[in-house]
């Protein structure tokens, strides 16, 4: 049984707005959804599937209530900001397994308002909680201990933020378009060590919305054909305090288990869209995917080897989250998103990848420092 | 120093109880598997590794070794130090780096365990050994 090929992309929808203060969170859930619904060429009467994570008011039957949906299947799996590529791969089995044909993915909420609720504790609260740990240090501390094992620079985490920016440029809706330099980076205030300011993504309000349905029904409508053929999901702890090893990702397991459902490899990727919540990020998964050997990252992401039209691997060009859009403080979506856009021939001239009909929408959710996911899509036009 | 930072009472539970006792009389307890040998921490009454209930409290030494930290310099109260130590008896901890001087850490650095006080019973913390 796989997933390989049975369910396609049919409609995305990325919300222009980066501040959206005049707005509820449901509504922006409506109008993403809306987005998605219209450029697949659907109606809301069409959904019969729908999918979303922790940042739905409510959750599931709020939002299913809210927005007017009948459906025969749902998932809220959440696991942070890569539920929505978990969801793809979920929508992709429920499609498969013919509980639903039309199902709907969404995404939003508005953090640059206003503080977004604490996370969900665990069994570990007592030990854990008042240590402060806060997405910035939690990655920090990975990059520190990169930088320990492997000899990772500065400089060369700089690059994946200087790669983003030089794509930011030609995004409109970009919340930095500003192109920046590896000194910019590196002078930027210390945040968290080893991690700058310009390390960090931004916080944006917004949100994204997708549509996954059938093969037939894909061939029915009139956008770019865009299918899944390989996903893979995974978690990883600090696990009892054994073996703790911070330099590598959940990444190091979903995505060889997607690879192979696919039947690619990294060599056969035109376009990455990888999750920058920080610079480390992109750095550690990209070596847990396989693109290089663990503790080359730093070498393989300097000097604009992700930079479309310079680099061998042109990632994230829409601006990622570093400089375009990081809705919810969860990039997942948005990954898929520009992915489906590369492979539709619908990304800005200057950075659409040519003969683009292979790529990878990955990321991580929760801490990487601490718990966290990690989920591969790899997609095809076909 | 400032004024001491207030830290939050853990709220306990059955399966933790014992630690929070032992911690409270200065004793810094963590889980050993009877089954297959391995310590783990924080404690849980079935090992995270075999699976086994057979698992015992043993006292551990307090001493440690920094395998990473950040300060972080983004904060209301101050810049403050995570980190994970690795024990002397195996297991890798969260925590926070304290009372020493946070700009001069480092990887691989010896630390030692000291208690703050809460509310309740008294949380670890790690300092400069």
């Amino acid at each position: 049984m796989t997933i390989k090929g049975k369910a396609y992309i049919a409609g995305i929808y990325e919300h222009p707005t980066r501040h959206a203060p005049d707005k509820s969170t449901a509504q922006l859930h409506a109008e993403v959804a809306k987005g998605a619904i219209e450029d697949a060429g659907l109606t809301k009467a069409d959904i019969d599937g729908y999918f979303c994570a922790g940042d739905a008011p409510g959750g599931a039957w709020p939002m299913v209530d809210y927005l007017g949906l009948k459906v025969r299947h749902v998932d809220s799996t959440e696991t942070g900001g890569c539920s929505y590529l978990i969801h793809l791969g979920h929508a992709a089995e429920a499609i498969a397994a013919g509980k639903c044909s039309i199902a709907l993915v969404t995404l939003a909420g508005k953090p640059r308002t206003g503080p977004m609720p604490p996370r969900a504790a665990g069994a570990e609260a007592d030990f854990e909680a008042a240590y402060g740990a806060t997405t910035h240090n939690a990655y920090g501390m990975c990059a520190m201990r990169h930088m320990h094992d492997y000899g990772t620079t500065s400089e060369q985490l700089a690059w994946i933020k200087v790669a983003a920016s030089h794509h930011a440029q030609y995004n409109p809706h970009a919340m930095l378009k500003e192109v920046v330099t590896v000194e910019d980076v590196i002078n930027s205030p210390m945040i968290s060590d080893p991690l700058h300011r310009m390390d960090c993504c931004v916080v944006t309000d917004g949100g994204g919305a997708m549509i996954v349905t059938t093969p037939e029904i894909a061939k029915s409508l009139k956008k770019p054909l865009v299918r899944l053929i390989g996903h893979g999901e995974a978690m990883k702890g600090p696990r009892g305090g054994k073996d703790l090893d911070l330099t590598y990702s959940a990444g190091i397991w979903s995505g060889p288990r997607a690879f192979e459902e696919a039947g690619v490899t990294p060599k056969d990727i035109k376009y990455a869209s990888i999750y920058d919540s920080f610079t480390i990020t992109v750095l550690m998964q990209l070596e847990d995917l396989g693109f290089c050997k663990k503790g080359e990252g730093g070498k393989f992401v300097a000097d604009g080897n992700l930079i479309s039209g310079v680099g061998k691997l042109p990632f994230n060009t829409d601006g990622g989250g570093l400089c375009s859009n990081h809705p919810v403080n969860r990039g997942g979506m948005t990954k898929i998103l520009e992915a489906v856009r590369q492979l539709r021939g619908e990304a800005h001239p200057k950075v659409q990848v040519q003969n683009c009909d292979l790529a990878i929408a990955h990321g991580t959710g929760g801490l990487l420092g601490v718990r966290h996911a990690a989920s591969t899509c790899i997609l095809e036009r076909v | 120093m400032a004024e001491a930072k207030k830290y939050p009472a853990p709220v306990t539970n059955p399966e933790t109880a014992q630690f929070w006792e032992a911690a409270k009389a200065g004793k810094f307890m963590i889980k050993r598997c009877t089954a297959c040998g391995d310590r783990h921490y924080f404690p849980r009454s079935i090992c995270p590794f075999c699976f086994s209930d057979k698992t015992v409290w043993e006292e551990a030494s307090g001493e440690a070794t920094i395998y990473t930290y950040s300060l972080m310099r983004k904060s209301p109260t101050g810049p403050y130090a995570i980190a994970y130590v690795t024990l002397k008896e195996g297991p890798s901890l969260q925590t926070n780096i304290v009372d020493c001087d946070l700009e001069k850490l480092k990887i691989g650095q010896k630390v030692k365990l000291v208690w703050k006080p809460t509310d309740g019973a008294p949380l670890p913390f790690f300092t400069a050994a």
